[in-house]
């Protein structure tokens, strides 16, 4: 488990993170490593969003560390944490509901234009050569993602699951190299969810992004995690392989209640009774 | 046939570059539109009377504030009431330097703009902290506090009565003294303004704009500095609000503070939501409905025996009951009755 933290390029080491009265993380650390689909799981109000957002900078832990390659982002700004590689999609979706697919996917590439107020006004020579590159890489991704028939729809008029892939589409315009999830697959049909896992199995496995992914269908976290930790009202219970946390007690409690120890224990002495 | 067909509709079209694809008149069709608006205006101010062209005068100085505003509230997402107020830092700053420095009205110009970009970037801060109806009440406090100065700060100010004797553009023997003349400044104007701004809209800066209007979370973890460009905007709405305030003072030729109060705010706010938030073009048109309005309200009246003592009333009443049905039956404004009509003759006269 040391060996695991020495080479992360991405952990959380002891965060505390309450509003007023309410504890959200109770001391959650966690190691990613360079390459890998680490998944989050737990309950509701576990804190694995709160864990997210504290990551993107949107919260700011009371305790801890933050750090990304070596780097302490703890308490960053946002748009800081942004410039460092690091994107996100969000829980219910929060994508610029007034603009079109392609206006979306630009501000992805903010981070890596540099065009001011006037080289917008102007528009011209190199401010426009920066738009059409910038639209060359955006290109791509509408072509990875397969959205080229909507790429001029506003994206408020778009279907639930299309918007889910665009906003998708917009944090890998930021060209992350850790990438956060929050239930990319969440109300998504079977097909839908097939297409958002074969999507990030490839960002994770073509372009080398890590992913931090919470979801909450265990069939699909089992699928494509290499690596699984386990939240419960704010304290991590277990991590490991997904075998590893499958099998953990811990993590059977978390789920199904205390009873099912009692459950099994009468199951037990049931199948123990020599049958009449 | 096939080309033809290219020359009329957007959906015959194909481009083969992304430079194509993202211009901002995409199709000839909206190119000659645009060639022909031009052309009238530029017959317009050859051949209008007078008294039209004063009228148009209004209409462009208005649409070029009516547009810096646009750029704050509709695209931006911070709602302002202090528009007359920095409107007013522009008129006067340029009143004064030119007629108390003597500078020529064409450094007079950007020097208001940027003085009123440097005002609105300051009266900008609180919208750090506040959004909606608190950040509103926060630029009251603006319109407020630059009224007080404008009304008690006499020496540079003139008090009540505001400056007069503001001096006429003039670029060598070319005095821009007449409504004529003015018109083709104030047309310039308004091409500037539009322009750029189209440009902004469709450039990273303009979109971290209307990033943080939808959704200011989402426009902070992609990367967009939300502070920064709230600041910004308030600074680029506010330069452009100020370089309308110096072309009013260079045409009206006197700058006074009752020209500059609360209503003004509102009457501008009238003009982007009759118009269309967010839009370039919506601008122009609210403007131009709201300048009209009165007018044509009084025309009527003139027509009409016994009202006519009633217009002022009536042209109070026309502003509130205009802006209620828009935001009743259009709350879109304008632009997107145009929209509307241009997308249903897209496929015109097809079904689909």
């Amino acid at each position: 488990m040391l060996a695991r933290g020495m080479s992360a390029q991405f952990s959380a080491a002891d965060l505390h993170l309450r509003f007023g009265g309410v504890v959200a993380l109770a001391g959650v650390s966690i190691d990613v490593e360079r390459g890998e689909i680490f998944a989050i799981i737990g309950p509701n109000g576990a804190g694995k969003t709160s864990l997210l957002n504290a990551v993107s900078g949107l919260y700011r832990p009371q305790r801890g560390r933050i750090t990304l390659e070596g780097r302490d982002i703890t308490g960053l700004a946002p748009y800081r944490v942004a410039k460092l590689g690091v994107a996100r999609s969000f829980q219910n979706i929060e994508l610029f509901a007034g603009m079109s697919v392609l206006d979306n996917l630009m501000l992805g590439r903010h981070v890596h234009m540099r065009g001011g107020v006037l080289d917008g006004a102007v528009y011209w020579g190199r401010a426009r050569a920066e738009e059409v590159r910038n639209r060359e890489v955006v290109e791509d991704i509408i072509d990875f993602l397969e959205i080229e028939h909507i790429r001029k729809h506003v994206v408020g008029t778009l279907p639930y699951g299309l918007q889910k892939r665009v906003e998708l589409g917009r944090a890998l315009a930021v060209e992350p190299r850790l990438l956060l999830l929050d239930e990319p697959m969440a109300g998504m049909n079977l097909e839908e969810k097939e297409d958002m896992a074969r999507f990030v199995l490839d960002i994770n496995e073509e372009r080398g992004v890590t992913v931090v992914l919470i979801e909450h269908d265990m069939g699909v976290v089992m699928d494509i995690s290499s690596h699984v930790a386990v939240l419960d009202f704010g304290k991590k219970i277990a991590q490991g392989t997904p075998d590893e946390v499958r099998a953990d007690p811990n993590v059977i409690k978390a789920y199904l209640g205390e009873e099912s120890e009692a459950i099994r224990a009468a199951e037990r002495a049931i199948a123990a009774e020599p049958v009449a | 046939m096939s080309s033809a067909i290219a020359w009329r509709r957007e959906c015959g079209t194909f481009h083969t570059t992304y430079a194509a694809d993202m211009a901002l008149r995409p199709t000839p069709l909206a190119r000659a539109r645009i060639a022909i608006v031009i052309f009238a205006a530029l017959a317009f101010g050859a051949l209008a009377g007078r008294y039209e062209l004063s009228i148009a005068n209004q209409v462009g100085i208005a649409a070029v504030g009516a547009l810096g505003l646009n750029v704050l509230v509709g695209f931006t997402g911070q709602i302002s009431v202090a528009q007359g107020a920095f409107l007013g830092v522009g008129a006067y700053t340029s009143a004064y330097l030119t007629t108390r420095i003597g500078v020529p009205f064409w450094v007079a110009l950007p020097a208001a703009g940027l003085v009123t970009a440097a005002v609105g970037g300051i009266f900008g801060i609180p919208s750090l902290r506040l959004k909606g109806l608190y950040l509103v009440i926060a630029t009251l406090a603006a319109q407020v506090v630059i009224e007080w100065f404008m009304i008690h700060l006499v020496p540079v100010t003139g008090g009540s009565q505001g400056i007069f004797g503001i001096p006429a553009p003039a670029l060598g023997p070319l005095v821009f003294d007449t409504e004529r003349a003015y018109y083709f400044l104030t047309l310039a104007a308004v091409a500037l303004a539009v322009l750029g701004c189209a440009n902004l809209f469709r450039s990273r800066a303009g979109r971290a704009f209307i990033a943080i209007r939808d959704q200011d979370v989402a426009a902070s973890v992609v990367g967009v500095d939300v502070f920064r460009y709230k600041i910004t905007a308030f600074m680029v709405s506010s330069f452009i609000v100020g370089a309308a305030g110096a072309l009013q003072a260079h045409h009206d030729l006197i700058v006074s503070p009752e020209n500059f109060n609360l209503a003004v705010s509102i009457e501008y706010l009238g003009m982007v939501i009759i118009g269309g938030l967010g839009t370039v073009s919506g601008s122009l048109y609210g403007a131009a409905f709201i300048r009209l309005l009165p007018i044509a309200l009084a025309t009527v009246a003139r027509s009409v025996p016994g009202i006519a003592l009633n217009v002022n009333v009536l042209k109070e009443a026309a502003f509130g009951v205009a802006i209620i049905g828009f935001l009743i039956l259009e709350p879109r404004g304008i632009a997107k009755v145009w929209r509307d009509i241009k997308d249903y003759f897209r496929l015109w006269p097809f079904k689909y």
